[in-house]
């Protein structure tokens, strides 16, 4: 067995299973998504959008075919709470998009599973083998006459840019995960194009306990803009690493408390794709409004280069670019470049101000948010930590 | 009669095309499953599934490139990947990666001459508070250190058969 990652105790399990469908199918479907409304409730995959707007949009498409998909390509450096939801709760999940259907009207869910996680299809297909002979899938759900919905699980094949919602139905319909323009989005041309809600795996979750819970519940929990509990991946170099459940809005410190990551350099929230905040902002908190984050905590301890990490970091995205725009494609390996110049002590300040102005420009002009977030942790780090990195006498 | 190797690779992607379908989004599935029982995708192969999808075979070759766990050259029976990514760097990555290469004999990229291992980098596992973490085809290794790597192998050369490792969790 893997070791046991959970820390602490969740929501997630105090969760009487089927709760929130029964919830949702006692009263009109109209209800269940008011009610998601009033929770507050924001995509758990870290772009925060609004989990009632985006169903409702949905909801209102024309089309007699629509999906619910889950996305459960969670490829983001530092996160792995999607595959505890997924090993230890994954009748939440399904139950979750069950009442996502209901609520938009879809017959069909696909769960987009990332092939480094294939070791989990097993356990998911019984699951849902299960809840097939128990009535909560198939035909006529729970009895409802005219209700049929049924999951079906695919896998990725190993590209991190298909956690963007457009690349990964580009994968879907057997493409390749080169990500779309938005406009149009999923919800009116998404998989095979109909209407399509895409969430995360933790969204799906949540949903189930606010519908089980009350909306008010949810939303007594966290700041007025980010509601909610929050599951966060903690790795690093702290004493109890693994899945945590915090609300949102926590401060750095208090989290680096609870975790035993105290006297940390640096804190890296939302992986790859996120910002490096220094010890000297560890009283900023992490929200939507703040330090947004889709759960992924990297802690540094003080003997760590932050060049490395930046390097990794850069390696990572010069590696998963799809190569489609070009500040993407191109930009990623220039900074990676900067980066070594960095560490062999051949930078000028002029060309580091360079660097940054390309990392810039990739933030405005990439296509999706892969190439838009790529510069994020270099250049927090440039901004940082200026006397760690600039003139380097000890060339490797 | 001699059924020759092509005959019966054909047969299994026919096979395929009947489990998962003969539209565009069957592909992906198609690809995957091929490389699970073949573990190679050949030109041969793209051809025939371009012919039985009714789509041109540079779509096919387009989708192979793309995705990291699909790949044109010849896999071995055995395809270890080593995650690369900053907590399993934290954590000592290198230094199982070095005696992965001393081991196996073979650099990353490469496989080995009796196609029985592939050497290759992932990035993030997803298990990254307990790294270094290593993938032997769909099985996860955590806490691997360069001692350990040994009896990995071991363990793969003493199974018959890549299936008996397929799907299952394994601790080390």
């Amino acid at each position: 067995m893997i070791a046991k990652t959970l820390q602490g105790s969740l929501t997630f399990s105090t969760i009487e299973p089927g709760s929130g469908l029964a919830s949702a199918l006692a009263r009109p479907a109209a209800d269940a998504l008011g009610r998601i409304d009033a929770s507050g409730l924001r995509g758990r995959g870290g772009a925060g959008f609004s989990t009632s707007l985006k169903w409702e949009l949905a909801a209102k498409s024309p089309g007699d075919r629509k999906y619910v998909v889950c996305n459960a390509d969670e490829g983001e450096p530092g996160t792995f709470k999607d595959r505890v939801i997924l090993s230890e709760f994954a009748d939440l999940v399904f139950e979750g998009m069950t009442i996502g259907a209901l609520v938009i009207g879809a017959q069909r869910g696909i769960v987009y599973l990332r092939a480094e996680y294939t070791y989990l299809r097993a356990h998911l297909e019984a699951v849902l083998q299960r809840r097939r002979e128990q009535n909560l899938l198939g035909k006529s759900v729970c009895g409802r006459e005219g209700f049929d919905f049924d999951i079906e699980i695919r896998m990725g094949a190993g590209a991190y840019v298909c956690g963007e919602e457009t690349a990964l139905i580009e994968s879907l319909e057997g493409q390749r995960g080169e990500p779309r323009n938005r406009p149009p989005f999923p919800i009116d041309t998404g998989y095979l194009g109909n209407p399509t809600i895409v969430n995360n795996v933790e969204t799906f979750a949540w949903v189930v306990c606010i519908l089980a819970k009350g909306s008010k519940w949810f939303k007594s929990i966290g700041t007025e803009k980010s509601t909610g509990q929050k599951l966060f991946s903690i790795s690093g170099d702290c004493r109890r690493p693994g899945v945590y459940e915090f609300p949102m809005g926590i401060t750095v410190t208090q989290l680096l408390k609870e975790v035993g990551g105290e006297g940390a350099k640096a804190v890296q929230v939302g992986g790859a794709a996120g910002q490096c905040v220094p010890a000297a902002h560890f009283d900023r908190t992490i929200a939507y409004e703040d330090i947004p984050t889709g759960g992924s905590i990297i802690i540094f301890g003080p003997q760590r280069d932050m060049l490395q990490v930046a390097e990794n970091f850069l390696e990572f995205f010069a590696d998963e670019s799809c190569g489609q725009c070009t500040p993407c494609r191109e930009g990623a390996p220039k900074l990676l470049e900067g980066v070594k110049m960095l560490q062999h002590g051949r930078c000028s300040m002029h060309y580091l101000q360079e660097l940054c102005s390309l990392g810039a420009s990739m933030q405005l002009a990439a296509k999706c948010g892969l190439g838009q977030t790529a510069p994020n942790a270099m250049l927090s780090i440039v901004d940082h930590f200026r006397d760690e990195i600039l003139g380097r006498t000890d060339a490797i | 009669m001699l059924v020759t190797e092509r005959e019966r690779l054909r047969d299994d992607l026919v096979n395929m095309a009947d489990r998962f379908g003969r539209d565009r989004s069957a592909l992906m599935p198609i690809l995957q499953e091929l490389k699970r029982v073949h573990y190679h995708i050949s030109e041969y192969s793209m051809q025939v599934i371009a012919d039985l999808l009714d789509i041109h075979p540079v779509e096919v070759y387009s989708v192979v490139s793309f995705y990291s766990f699909l790949d044109e050259k010849p896999q071995g029976q055995f395809v270890i990947r080593l995650c690369r990514t900053i907590t399993c760097e934290m954590r000592g990555k290198e230094h199982v990666a070095r005696q992965l290469v001393n081991d196996l004999g073979i650099q990353f990229g490469q496989t080995t001459p009796d196609g029985k291992f592939s050497l290759g980098w992932a990035n993030c596992l997803g298990m990254c508070d307990q790294g270094p973490a290593l993938l032997v085809n769909d099985s996860i290794y955590t806490q691997v250190t360069p001692e350990k790597v040994h009896g990995i192998l071991e363990e793969c050369r003493q199974t018959f058969g890549v299936h008996a490792l397929a799907g299952k969790e394994r601790a080390t």
